[in-house]
């Protein structure tokens, strides 16, 4: 049992939030043991390994799903009797995993061939890179204040524009004109919200339909006609990382893949240090949090939030190049599919920081990608509700079943110079 | 305002002697905070803007005409530049031709600027509460077919109780798919904008699943369109009486006239009823809303369930009126043409009536310009979107064609955090 001392720490509302997550645990328990292990038998096959290099884990269904059961049931237990603490959001996560584990097991029980675990988290991995890149070009905006919501249409513009110089000129050059497309695309934000302050949303809004109403109707018009001329960008190669991608698992998983994934742990890497360890990162969240007082400071404020809305506009249309170019497909109208808006929600689950946005963008491509795994296997799940888990999954995270995360402080306020 | 100062029109500034007698009546709530708040932000403080003010009619027109003159000036610089500038005179004659010259032509764009105009009116009431619904699209869906079910389902009933019947479940089905994002928002803080589109793709792939099940889909059809509604509950045709030979072609319904008598009711509701100044003033100031005494969470789910209702009624007049059944997509982005809509008619009933019209009349319009020009429908997304450009940043207008406006869109929407 808990002290009393310990228990006065707790606020009325956490005490509340751990009651919530306890019954919320409870229920995934009672999910698991009566779906999972009372609703199956067999062996479930977990393909580890890559074809040429075969490792398998074969687990019974029933005893994995009891397994599960036994720790959801633990962890309701715990949020009953004192809560967690800071490790909630983590147990939280790691609890979902083994939810998914044991759903797995479920899905995949009896079949022959077995389930490629490997290949469903690689391909986690590729769908979480271009929400990923919207999530950090809204880090980059929000830091200095300015909402993003025009991600959506800089990602669509990156498609375009990558799409069409790939064809007609190289990949390299698609992907560098789709990085200043988004660039331009972000400089048009940044005029209407900085310098006519127009209100943040409605000009994000406003972008958005200029942008898909401008690709699709170029699209209609020339490249439906000119398709090998003018859309046929090809299809990027998987560039193996020696030494690093031979390590089993984790090597497929993060080792091999295209130089869209690289570029994004390196730009995770760099927005990390830039935004909390340089002069210029410091500088922007200072534009963020308060404006008036970094301007006092001597800080630029708008020069600043000009450079950092068009950084992150040519941060979403390399992202938007993952689109064509990454992944070898013509450009289609629309064919974002609301990518950007889950960057946005992405954005605030991973609370305004680029690890984070990693992070929450993984859940994202995870929930993405077992979509097209579960497919293959049949389950009976009609297509239609696991195409919705990303939506429903963005819809919660927003409204916060993670927590409340704080926005820079000054976030959507336009700044005018006394 | 250092940008604006200089061109500052005589008209605008008055704006004071607009505290009328509701303010007046409050002035015992108006504490030292509210005040200052008052003094610092210039772009109206909280009872000012509550207050009803008499509309400047000359700015009220001015900029919406001169933004979609601008806009179809650029458009007819894109027509000159993908088609030539012979292409121009061609495309804009069709346009002209289809929209207005003849029954026909003003039977489709009365038909097209049905759905709008009640879309419109959903996001006006939304911005007019400081909520910015994006989710139109899906509240379309979910109203059109919850009035398809209902349209199927009851044979031999009156038409006078089947098409109420009919138009009461759209109602509630719109409403309480935009009730939910409003409730998330007032329990929880979600941002309505990333919620509704969520909400909005949930929408589409729950109808994809249900137009496949054999409780609605048509018995003997291969694509996935729902049953026919019964004549019993289709919206009546308004125009098929006129003697003429292609009457029955005519395809304008009662729902343009219900369209009508909901703009009434949206005029009535704001202007007139303690509901309506109860919107107004969360929309403004939510802190002070809340120091008055009205809960702002009952608000918020209240407006986005009427605003919810309102595009449910704009999905029964697709479904009951112009197409009689439901099939995928047959929203067609009423709900994303509401937002340039709301803004065009200043989120006043009468404006988006107005906007309304004008966007059928572009709409149908269209239609023909691709049929007799070189120039693809899409265009008129472009232009659609260089009218909201021009309406949010009235500036921009300023400069092109040198005359004094009003201001640009002031802040209209709440951030994350707020």
């Amino acid at each position: 049992m808990i002290s009393p001392e310990r228990e006065a720490l707790r606020t009325p509302a956490e005490t509340r939030r751990s009651r919530i997550l306890g019954v919320f645990y409870l229920l995934m328990a009672w999910l698991v043991a009566q779906v999972f292990a009372l609703g199956t038998s067999g062996d479930a096959k977990f393909r580890l390994g890559s074809p040429d290099n075969p490792l398998d884990w074969t687990v019974s269904a029933q005893g994995l799903a009891w397994v599960v059961t036994a720790i959801l049931g633990a962890l309701a237990a715990i949020h009953f009797m004192r809560g967690l603490g800071k490790w909630t959001n983590g147990v939280l996560g790691v609890a979902l995993g083994v939810f998914v584990l044991a759903f797995l097991g479920w899905a995949a029980a009896g079949v022959p061939d077995g389930f490629s675990l490997v290949g469903m988290l690689q391909a986690s991995v590729i769908k979480a890179t271009p929400i990923a890149f919207g999530a950090l070009s809204g880090v980059m905006c929000e830091r200095v204040a300015v909402i993003n919501i025009g991600i959506e249409g800089m990602l669509i513009t990156g498609a375009f524009v990558g799409a069409v110089v790939a064809t007609v000129v190289n990949q390299a050059a698609g992907i560098l004109a789709a990085t200043l497309a988004g660039g331009v695309l972000a400089l048009g934000l940044a005029v209407l919200c900085i310098k006519y302050q127009v209100d943040q949303i409605v000009a994000g809004v406003v972008i958005n339909i200029f942008a898909l109403g401008f690709t699709a109707y170029l699209g209609s018009q020339y490249l439906v006609k000119n398709t090998a001329n003018l859309n046929q960008p090809g299809r990027l190669s998987a560039i193996k990382i020696p030494l690093l991608g031979d390590i089993p698992v984790v090597g497929t998983v993060l080792f091999n893949h295209t130089v869209f994934v690289y570029a994004l742990f390196l730009l995770v890497a760099a927005m990390t240090y830039g935004l909390f360890r340089t002069r210029w990162g410091l500088r922007s969240r200072a534009v963020g949090e308060h404006p008036r007082a970094a301007d006092t400071l001597g800080v630029n404020v708008l020069r600043s939030r000009y450079v950092n809305v068009v950084l992150g506009g040519m941060i979403a249309g390399f992202g938007g190049a993952w689109f064509t170019i990454g992944n070898g497909f013509p450009f289609n109208e629309n064919m974002t599919g609301g990518r950007g808006f889950i960057g946005l929600a992405t954005m605030i689950f991973g609370r305004w920081h680029p690890v984070g946005a990693l992070g929450a963008a993984l859940v994202f491509g995870f929930a993405d990608s077992l979509q097209v795994k579960l497919s293959i296997l049949d389950t009976g799940i009609p297509s239609e509700f696991l195409l919705m888990a990303p939506y429903i999954a963005a819809v919660v995270v927003v409204a916060g079943v993670v927590g409340k995360a704080r926005p820079p402080a000054a976030d959507g306020q336009p700044y005018v110079k006394e | 305002m250092s940008t604006d100062g200089p061109d500052r029109p005589e008209g605008e500034i008055p704006e004071d002697e607009a505290l009328e007698d509701e303010a007046l009546e409050d002035e015992a709530l108006e504490d030292e905070a509210l005040e200052d708040e008052a003094l610092e932000d210039e772009r109206g403080g909280f009872w000012q803007a509550v207050a009803p003010r008499r509309i400047d009619l000359r700015s009220a027109l001015l900029v919406p005409l001169l933004a979609v003159i601008a806009a179809l000036g650029i458009g007819a610089i894109v027509i000159a530049v993908t088609e030539g500038p012979g292409e121009i005179l061609t495309a804009y004659g069709a346009l002209g031709k289809g929209a207005f010259l003849g029954w026909r032509p003003f039977s489709e764009t009365l038909t097209y600027a049905t759905p709008v105009i009640l879309a419109g009116l959903s996001v006006a009431i939304g911005f007019k509460a400081g909520l910015f619904n994006i989710g139109g699209e899906g509240q379309m869906i979910i109203g059109g077919f919850c009035a398809v079910v209902v349209g199927f389902s009851f044979e031999g009933l009156s038409p006078w109780l089947h098409v109420p019947l009919a138009v009461l479940a759209a109602i509630a089905g719109g409403a309480v798919w935009g009730g939910i994002p409003g409730w998330l928002r007032a329990k929880t803080g979600a941002h309505e904008v990333i919620t509704t589109i969520m909400f909005n793709w949930i929408a589409i792939r729950l109808l994809d699943y249900l137009l496949k099940t054999s409780f609605v889909r048509k018995a003997g059809e291969l694509r996935p369109i729902s049953k026919e509604v019964l004549p019993s509950a289709r919206l009546p045709r308004l125009l098929s009486w006129l003697p003429i030979d292609d009457a029955g072609q005519l395809r304008v319904h009662l729902g343009f006239i219900l369209a009508l008598v909901a703009a009434g009711f949206v005029w009535w509701l704001l202007a007139k009823t303690t509901i309506g100044f109860e919107f107004r003033s969360v929309g403004l100031n939510p802190d002070g809303a809340r120091y008055a005494g009205m809960s702002v969470t009952r608000t918020t789910v209240a407006v986005m369930a009427v605003a919810g209702a309102l595009a449910g009624l704009a999905g029964a007049g697709e479904t009951l009126g112009t197409l009689g059944r439901a099939s995928p997509g047959f929203s067609g982005g009423a709900g994303f043409d509401a937002i340039a809509l709301a803004l065009l008619g200043r989120s006043h009933p009468v404006g988006v009536v107005l906007a309304g019209l004008l966007w059928g009349a572009l709409r149908a319009g269209s239609r023909t310009m691709d049929a007799q020009s070189a120039v693809g429908i899409d265009l008129i997304v472009v232009v659609q979107a260089l009218i909201i450009v021009f309406i949010a940043a009235p500036a921009l207008v300023r400069a092109i064609f040198r005359v004094r406006t009003g201001e640009g869109v002031r802040q209209l929407t709440r951030g994350w955090g707020a």
